[in-house]
C-alpha cells in the first residue's frame, strides 16, 4: 500500500469517530486524542476497524505509535508491507 | 409516555412500529420518540395485544400519558369496548415526583407526520414546525416536505441540540442539588495489579476482544454493591426502594457537548467479556443514536470514569432518582509504599456521592473499601 492510500483509510476511520472535525488540515504531528477529542473507547474502536480493514495485528504496546496520524501512517505502512 | 430519566417532562412520539392488533412481546420495540437525549427506542414491558394506538405520531405529550392500549396476554378474548383493556405497558413506571423544566414548547396539537415525511425531513435539516400539511387530516407527507425541501436556500446537516441537552441536565442536577442531602468519600486505589492483568490478557487477544479499564472498574463496583444495598435503587416520594437487580448508568460524554448516562443491565452478573462488548455497544449507540428507554429509565446508579486524558478527581453529582454515583479519576503512576519500600504504581482516586436519606458515610466506606478489595484480584471480576 502507499502512505496515501494509508492515510486515506486512516481519515475515513478517524472520520467516523469524530464526524465533526475537519480532518484535511489535521497536523500530521498533532496527538490524535487532543486533537480529535479521543477517549478510550473511540481509541479502540478505530483500532479493531483498522485490524480489520488492513488484516494487521496491532498490539496494544504499538498504540504509542499511533498517536500522530503521521506516525500511524509510518507504522501501518511498516506492517502492511512484506518484510524482504 | 416513559420518562427517559429524571430531566425529560414530555416527547414527541416520532413512529409506531406496531399497529393495532399485532402481538407484541415484553422487551419489543413498540414506537420511536424524540427527547433531549435524541431519539429513543420504546420498550413494552408486557405481553400482549395492541388495543388501540391513543397518541398520534408528531403529538408532544407528557411523561406519565399512555402511549397505547394493551389486551392481556396473547391469546387471551379481546376485552370489551374500553373497559378492561389497561393503559400499562408502556406508561413511566416512575415517573419524576414533579415537574422539573418548563415544559416543551411544541403544542400538543401539532398535525400529525408521516414517518416517510420526518425522515426525509431530518435527513434535509427541515424544520417541521411552520410547514403545511396536505395529507389526511393536515397530516405532513413526504411531498409537503420536498416542497420545503425546494425551497429551503441551503440544506443544513441535522445537527445535535446541544443547548436542548444542556438545559435538560441543568434542570436535573438542580434538582439534585436541591434536594439530595449529598455526601461525599475518597479513596486511592492501587490499580498496578489490575493494569498488569488487563495487559497480559490484551496480549493474548485480537483488537475485537480487548478489555478497556472500564469493565473491570464497573464490575468491581456492581459485585461491591451486592454488600450495600443502600446504594442502589430509586428515591421516591415513599422514600428509599433498593433495587436487587444492578443496572448501572454508565456516564458518556456526546461529542459537541452533552452527557448521557445509560444503562448496562445486570452489570453484577455478567462475565467481563460480555460487559466489555456492552460498553463498546453502549458507547456506539449513545453516540450513535438507538439507545432504548429501559436503558435511560432504569439505571440504579451512576458510575461516571474520567478516563486517561482527564483529572485525578470527580466530585459527582447524584442523579435522581437514583442514590449513589461513583466516581474514578484518571490513573496516575505516583509514589507509593509497598511493603516498605517506595515504588512506583499506578494509582486511581475512587469517589463516591450518596444520599444521605438512603445511607450514611460508614456504609459508604465499606463499599468504596470494598471496590478497592475487588480491584486487587482482578482475575476474579
Amino acid at each position: 500500500m502507499t502512505p496515501e492510500e494509508i492515510r486515506a483509510i486512516l481519515i475515513e476511520t478517524l472520520g467516523a469517530i469524530a464526524p465533526e472535525a475537519d480532518l484535511s488540515r489535521l497536523d500530521p504531528k498533532a496527538d490524535l486524542r487532543e486533537e480529535l477529542d479521543i477517549d478510550s473507547l473511540d481509541f479502540l474502536n478505530a483500532v479493531i476497524a483498522l485490524h480489520e480493514r488492513l488484516k494487521v495485528d496491532i498490539p496494544e504496546r504499538d498504540y504509542r505509535r499511533l498517536s500522530t496520524l503521521g506516525g500511524a501512517i509510518e507504522y501501518l505502512l511498516e506492517k502492511t508491507t512484506p518484510k524482504a | 409516555m416513559p420518562s427517559l430519566g429524571a430531566d425529560m417532562v414530555a416527547g414527541t412520539l416520532v413512529e409506531w412500529l406496531k399497529r393495532p392488533g399485532e402481538h407484541v412481546r415484553r422487551g419489543d420495540i413498540v414506537a420511536v420518540v424524540e427527547t433531549q437525549k435524541g431519539a429513543i427506542e420504546i420498550e413494552i414491558f408486557e405481553d400482549g395485544v395492541i388495543d388501540r394506538l391513543l397518541v398520534d405520531v408528531g403529538a408532544t405529550v407528557p411523561v406519565g400519558t399512555p402511549l397505547a392500549l394493551v389486551s392481556g396476554p396473547a391469546g387471551a378474548a379481546p376485552a370489551a369496548a374500553q373497559a378492561a383493556p389497561v393503559p400499562v405497558a408502556i406508561v413511566a413506571p416512575r415517573p419524576p415526583a414533579r415537574p422539573i423544566a418548563p415544559p416543551i414548547t411544541r403544542a400538543i396539537g401539532r398535525p400529525p407526520v408521516s414517518p416517510a415525511a420526518r425522515r426525509l425531513a431530518d435527513q434535509h435539516g427541515i424544520d417541521l414546525g411552520p410547514l403545511r400539511g396536505s395529507g389526511p387530516q393536515g397530516a405532513i407527507i413526504s411531498t409537503d416536505v420536498e416542497r420545503a425541501i425546494a425551497a429551503a436556500p441551503a440544506p443544513s446537516p441535522r445537527r445535535f441540540d446541544a443547548a436542548e441537552m444542556r438545559r435538560a441536565i441543568g434542570a436535573a442536577m438542580a434538582r439534585s442539588k436541591r434536594e439530595i442531602p449529598h455526601y461525599y468519600l475518597s479513596t486511592t486505589i492501587d490499580m498496578t495489579p489490575l493494569y498488569r492483568w488487563i495487559e497480559d490478557e490484551n496480549a493474548k487477544r485480537p483488537p475485537p476482544q480487548r478489555l478497556l479499564l472500564a469493565a473491570p472498574l464497573l464490575k468491581a463496583v456492581a459485585l461491591a454493591l451486592r454488600g450495600a444495598p443502600e446504594l442502589n435503587g430509586f428515591y421516591t416520594e415513599s422514600g428509599f426502594q433498593p433495587s436487587t437487580a444492578v443496572h448501572i448508568g454508565v456516564a458518556i460524554a456526546i461529542r459537541g457537548g452533552g452527557l448521557i448516562a445509560p444503562a448496562i443491565h445486570d452489570v453484577d452478573e455478567l462475565a467481563l467479556d460480555d460487559l466489555m462488548a456492552r460498553l463498546r455497544d453502549l458507547g456506539m449507540r449513545a453516540r450513535g443514536g438507538g439507545l432504548r428507554s429501559s436503558e435511560l429509565s432504569d439505571p440504579t446508579i451512576t458510575v461516571t470514569n474520567i478516563g486517561e486524558r482527564g483529572v485525578e478527581t470527580v466530585f459527582g453529582i447524584i442523579y435522581p432518582p437514583q442514590v449513589a454515583l461513583v466516581g474514578f479519576g484518571k490513573p496516575i503512576e505516583r509514589p507509593a509504599v509497598v511493603d516498605g519500600a517506595i515504588v512506583p504504581r499506578r494509582m486511581i482516586v475512587a469517589t463516591l456521592s450518596a444520599d444521605h436519606r438512603a445511607s450514611d458515610g460508614h456504609r459508604g466506606a465499606l463499599f468504596l473499601s470494598d471496590v478497592d478489595r475487588l480491584l486487587q484480584e482482578p482475575d476474579k471480576l
